[in-house]
């Protein structure tokens, strides 16, 4: 499997590592990076970079980039509720979310009610193709994402609209990058001593929202791509910041982040949704952390439609520590239920679950032990 | 009550522990408990049988008839065994094209005299339509035993030797399903690897194909039983440009993708070199590799580990949770 790229290419790894390492010699107190997206906890551990890392002196942790994990299990019980509640009602979603357990069981193993089941979707756009070649069905989409994937789910609100779709509806859990970063820091628990940003999220919102954490907080920080030379140059980029004593938000991925991100993408945004304060898995409620269909859109809000009371208090199964995960608190191999109770083919946790969830990530993508 | 999930056909590690807690415990017997690809019994037989649930049942490359015969045999070859006789159990649906059914028999008759197998029993059986779907095959194989694979004799330094590229089988049926909206220029690698078996004789220790669960699962089994760990690098690792751009596309890890006509091998290093210019010289062989070794220096027994492109170490699990449902 040869790279398709320089970004992969072993020679300019080696050499940015080597610089990596040259850059921490010159720092005394330790290097803790934060990286913020679960796609780069997975390219981190998939490429072996985490080992690379360490020996380099840079200790990666992991952050609350994972929207399947924050997505706090009384939205996902609300989601079981409608589908084995109601019946004809097809509950459409991502495949990731239908495995999530909670007190409830999960989606997957739910028993559906008289003509309603679960059906896992690729693209936002599939959920309302469903609702338009099925009439006789009330299709909802159970729509997850950050700033990423939120202006396509936006795209379906309003397609939903125009269309007069009255049989499509949206159950919604849309998270914000920025705020959970802001409570991490103020809460202080976490030491780091930067931040690695998401850069497809940056892709949308740009790198303005991020300049509170350099100015008011005096943290740098780096947009990256998904390669792993994307992500060594934006850790060598933090590592300057921090020798120079100048945090900034450097953008390290120029190719697809511009300073400005996507305009049209964030009005559309506006134009169909408000912020809320969301309450986040292992985070408890983030002022303006969430977004919500518009009050004029209550007829494609599932919550509203079918008077759905979603009451923030964050029902983790018990001694389930993904809410520690998600803030950087403990690397998963901490949890005790890692590896042990909570396995991918018997997940305990989300974290287990998704793709980008950073236990599986640590359990699929194992450094071997030393 | 519990109930049975698709993810138990996987292929994955949760199969393994299906069959090992359920299937086994009913039916223990020495044969069986090696849960090898086929048995070897007294005189010199080897035995195995397989099903096919496919779908499609035609596919760029392949359908489900070709597939029942390639897969059985190729169960013989990796086991040591040259294949001689098939069985071929038919499962219809009714209103099963006949079209169809002829174009699937046509298809079994060609793959079984490209590889040298005769069909010399079955039976057909047709269930209501809905309670099938179009057609399941099943074979069972009976072959001569010409060697007994040695998991446990592999030696650090000992070579491995990947016959081709990765992944193709999947991606055909990816693509055949229309799943994802792919739409990939590439053929199932669907193939007899009867072209293997000379080798044995030249020192191959063990031998798999690569089917559900992908290099990756199958490489943790030998693992499991190697009295050293396993080192593979992602660089020798040959692919085809199709299932790299897809794979990269879609996020998938060629190296739990299935394929139909390769297989994996170790070979001690002496002989690895010439082992592998044979295998090159057959049109099926022309991608083979040394992909990695038997490691008496790095990480612990019983583990698989991957050098990346980047030049990292990590483990490499068993497949877990389902990636496709009925792929052969």
């Amino acid at each position: 499997m040869r790279p398709m790229n320089g970004f992969r290419d072993k020679r300019v790894i080696a050499a940015l590592l080597e610089k990596i390492a040259e850059r921490r010699r010159g720092l005394t107190s330790p290097v803790r990076i934060m990286e913020v997206c679960g796609t780069h906890t997975m390219t981190i551990h998939r490429h072996g970079l985490k080992g690379l890392l360490e020996a380099a002196g840079v200790e990666m942790v992991s952050g609350p980039g994972c929207p399947v994990c924050i997505t706090p299990n009384e939205i996902h019980e609300a989601a079981l509720g409608l589908v084995t509640g109601r019946e004809n009602t097809v509950l459409a979603t991502f495949g990731d979310m239908t495995r999530v357990p909670t007190r409830r069981g999960s989606l997957q193993a739910a028993v559906p009610a008289r003509g309603s089941e679960v059906k896992v979707v690729y693209s936002p756009e599939e959920s309302i193709a469903l609702a338009r070649k099925s009439p006789g069905k009330d299709v909802v989409f159970f729509g997850v994402g950050f700033e990423t994937t939120i202006p396509s789910i936006a795209f379906m609100a309003k397609s939903a609209a125009a269309e007069r779709l009255a049989n499509y509806s949206i159950l919604s859990a849309l998270w914000l990058i920025p705020p959970p970063l802001k409570a991490i820091l103020e809460s202080g628990e976490v030491r780091i001593s930067g931040f690695l940003y998401p850069g497809h999220v940056s892709a949308i919102i740009g790198t303005a929202p991020y300049e509170f954490i350099a100015r008011d907080h005096g943290f740098p920080g780096a947009v990256a791509g998904f390669e792993p030379g994307d992500i060594l140059l934006g850790i060598l980029s933090v590592l300057d910041q921090i020798r120079e004593g100048k945090p900034r938000v450097a953008n390290e991925y120029t190719r697809v982040v511009r300073q400005d991100g996507n305009p049209v993408a964030r009005a559309l945004m506006a134009e169909m949704l408000e912020p809320m304060d969301a309450c986040w898995r292992g985070l408890g409620v983030i002022p303006a952390s969430g977004l919500k269909l518009k009050p004029a859109l209550a007829a494609f809000d599932a919550e509203s439609k079918y008077g759905l009371r979603i009451e923030p208090r964050s029902a983790d199964l018990p001694g389930c520590r993904c809410g520690d995960v998600l803030r950087g608190l403990i690397a998963p191999p901490e949890c005790p239920l890692f590896s042990r109770t909570c396995k991918p083919d018997s997940p305990y946790g989300p974290c287990m679950v998704s793709f980008e969830g950073a236990c599986l990530v640590y359990h699929k993508y194992g450094a071997p032990r030393p | 009550m519990s109930r049975i999930s698709l993810e138990l056909g996987s292929g994955g590690k949760s199969m393994r522990d299906f069959i090992a807690g359920k299937i086994l415990p009913a039916f223990g017997n020495r044969e069986l408990a090696g849960l090898l690809d086929a048995s070897h019994l007294p005189g010199g037989i080897a035995f195995t049988t397989d099903s096919y649930v496919v779908d499609p049942i035609f596919f760029p490359g392949g359908d489900i008839g070709k597939l029942a015969v390639n897969g059985t045999v190729n169960d013989l070859v990796v086991s040591g065994a040259a294949p001689r006789f098939l069985s071929l159990g038919l499962i219809l649906e009714e209103g099963l094209e006949e079209a169809d059914l002829d174009r699937i028999l046509r298809s079994i008759r060609t793959a079984a005299a490209a590889a040298g197998v005769r069909i010399v029993t079955g039976d057909t059986k047709v269930v209501r339509q809905g309670q099938g779907d179009k057609i399941y095959i099943n074979t069972s194989g009976i072959g001569k035993v010409v060697a007994v694979p040695r998991p446990r004799s592999v030696r650090p330094g000992d070579r491995i030797i990947l016959t081709g590229t990765l992944g193709e089988h999947s991606l055909a049926i990816l693509t055949a399903r229309g799943d994802f909206g792919i739409e990939a220029p590439v053929r199932s690698d669907c193939a007899p690897l009867i072209f293997l078996l000379p080798f044995w004789k030249s020192g191959v220790l063990w031998m798999r194909d690569i089917t559900r669960g992908g290099l990756a699962t199958i490489l943790t089994e030998l693992a499991e039983q190697a009295p050293h760990p396993l080192i593979i690098e992602e660089e020798s690792i040959p692919l085809s440009r199709a299932v790299r751009a897809a794979a990269d596309l879609l996020g998938i890890d060629p190296l739990y993708l299935a394929c139909e006509g390769r297989a994996v091998a170790v070979v001690p290093e002496k002989k690895a070199a010439a082992v592998l210019a044979g295998i090159r010289k057959h049109p099926l062989g022309r991608r083979a590799a040394i992909i990695g070794r038997v490691d008496g220096t790095t990480g612990r027994p019983g583990e698989l580990l991957l050098r990346t492109a980047s030049g990292g170490l990590r483990l490499l699990e068993p497949l877990t949770s389902e990636l496709l449902p009925r792929i052969c």
